[in-house]
């Protein structure tokens, strides 16, 4: 059992999210930096949809009420663990009694606590994770609250010094297969989407500028501030089905990345889509923090996606050369 | 030459359309968009392709929307081309399926509190409020799609004199239960919060259950009447 001593708000219980349900409506919801999570877990020799508690708002305090091993995975939130630092990107035993405290990270946005044998939640339409606007899912359909209690689900056998051990993480391990931007944004890959072409001259706008992530920004989506683009003309669209990654521009002309917990369909004109492989990275961009917008094409998508197996392929050697 | 005329005949009526717009989502997800008006029959079309991709190995899901149809694919097709021109000819030999669904009959309260739009829509339509009732109540809806939220139908069948736009600001305090219009159709309301659409009742019915075998109250195909339980103006 872990017990929640402090949290700020919107910090759930996700996985990797709730797949086949979106023909009713159903958002996929999950983990915002996935790649955090299965890393976690492989870390742990969970199964890699095993459920962590994601920690968005600080600091996130909690008390282990049996002896148990972590992984601490995402953005480096300062940990400490009986006032002990630890390092981010490590997975480490813990004792029955210990307090670990999260703080506010100074880069990034999301950690990930994974615990051996996942958070044990009940499955609901094939996933433990927390929609938190339909509440339903995670720990009864809400954000964690100061003293709740978060059962832990049967561990797999472990052989973890005392120390524990840790992985490079992936922004660093992956750097080669990154884009950069010169100015410090982050650059996303993105693929044009429909109506691209309805805004004429100020698509170049698009691409080329840095986008603000506002303070309306969550778990839904994060609304993004610049300077506008406009569609050449309104039109009235019909409601389509839509995935996190897409960005719409609603009448105001600053564009929204819709992400996990976003509808699953919208009438908003939609000048591209972030690819997959990216989602990650935008999870762990900050409110306030730039991001650009990079055109990628369907065969980058595929080669970004082999890039993150062969960081969890790498991963998963470092593990097994422990033994 | 001697192929029977009838056996033809729905392959050619579709072959004369425009062809459907397919563009992308990301580099995994497709979306088809059927030509032409937002009819039950183009909807029709689009769930017996939905109901044909859906039986495919290479595709994950299917998400119907309004005569369009997001399909995801397991894998990135490497070039968007090819899939284009097969979803497109995919849609052209797609003949209307036609769905045995049930019937809902959804009471609501019209007018009262949670009318909050009425008074802009009896404007927008020059229509008293009687009318707006009686025009809302008085017509069959289908089932097109449920999406957006979890259990939303998006509901076909609106009167065209009660078409009204979606709020170009969202109100920030809609409930769900709230039974309203956007553009040419009709929803209840299945989440508090933002919402564009404009509100002319309430229905106090379980729409979505997530402990459920069946979640969602409504299906593609399946009608709903609204009787008026209350109307309050």
């Amino acid at each position: 059992m872990i017990e929640v001593i402090a949290t700020g708000p919107q910090n759930t219980v996700q996985d990797l999210g709730r797949e086949g349900h979106r023909h009713i409506g159903v958002a996929t919801a999950g983990a915002m930096d996935s790649l955090a999570l299965r890393t976690g877990n492989l870390m742990l020799a969970n199964a890699p949809g095993s459920a962590a508690v994601e920690v968005q708002t600080f600091p996130l305090k909690v008390r282990f009420s049996a002896d148990g091993v972590i992984a601490l995975t995402g953005a480096d939130g300062r940990a400490t663990l009986d006032g002990r630092e630890l390092l981010p990107w490590w997975a480490l035993p813990v004792k029955a009694g210990q307090v670990l405290e999260i703080r506010h990270p100074r880069q990034g946005a999301r950690v990930y606590l994974c615990v051996a044998g996942g958070i044990d939640v009940p499955q609901l339409m094939g996933s433990r994770s927390t929609a938190l606007r339909g509440g339903f899912g995670g720990l009864e359909g809400r954000a964690l609250q100061a003293g709740d209690e978060l059962a832990v689900g049967q561990a797999n056998a472990l052989s973890i010094g005392a120390e524990g051990f840790g992985v490079r993480p992936p922004s660093c391990a992956m750097a080669q297969a990154l884009p950069v931007q010169a100015d410090g944004a982050l650059a996303l890959r993105a693929i044009p989407a429909g109506e691209a072409h309805w805004f004429g001259n100020d698509l170049t706008r698009f691409w080329a500028q840095s986008w603000k992530i506002s303070a309306q920004s969550n778990r839904t989506g994060y609304r993004l501030a610049g300077e506008p683009i406009q569609a050449e003309q309104s039109r009235e669209m019909r409601s389509y089905g839509l995935v996190p990654g897409v960005v719409q521009v609603p009448p105001g002309g600053e564009p929204i990345v819709q992400l996990s917990d976003a509808n699953t369909a919208g009438g908003y004109p939609k000048v591209a889509g972030v690819i997959e492989a990216d989602l990650w990275r935008l999870g762990q961009a900050a409110i306030g923090s730039r991001i650009r917008f990079v055109e990628a094409s369907p065969r980058e998508a595929i080669a970004a996606d082999a890039a993150i197996e062969c960081y969890l392929a790498g991963v998963g050697r470092v593990i097994e050369m422990r033994g | 030459m001697n192929q029977p005329l009838q056996a033809m005949e729905p392959f050619t009526v579709h072959l004369a359309e425009p062809a459907a717009r397919v563009s992308l989502i990301g580099a995994r997800a497709y979306l088809l968009e059927a030509p032409g008006e937002l009819t039950l029959e183009a909807q029709r079309r689009i769930w017996a392709l939905s109901q044909a991709l859906l039986a495919r190995p290479e595709v994950e899901s299917v998400v119907p929307g309004m005569t369009n149809l997001l399909v995801l694919f397991r894998q990135i097709p490497p070039e968007p081309a090819p899939v284009i021109e097969q979803l497109q000819h995919l849609w052209r030999t797609a003949d209307p399926l036609h769905r045995a669904g049930r019937t809902h009959e959804i009471a609501v309260h019209y007018g009262g509190e949670h009318a909050i739009d009425l008074p802009a829509l009896c404007d927008y339509a020059g229509l008293s409020d009687q009318e707006v009732v009686r025009r809302h109540h008085q017509s069959r809806y289908s089932v097109f799609a449920v999406a957006s939220a979890p259990g939303f139908g998006y509901l076909g069948g609106l009167d065209p004199a009660l078409y009204m736009p979606r709020k170009q600001v969202p109100s920030l305090h809609m409930l769900k239960g709230m039974v309203t219009i956007g553009g040419m159709q009709s929803g209840i309301a299945v989440l508090d919060g933002p919402n564009g659409w404009n509100s002319i009742g309430f229905a106090d019915t379980v729409m979505f259950d997530a402990s459920a075998a069946q979640p969602a109250l409504l299906a593609p195909g399946d009608t709903v009447c609204f009787l008026p339980e209350r109307i309050e103006l």
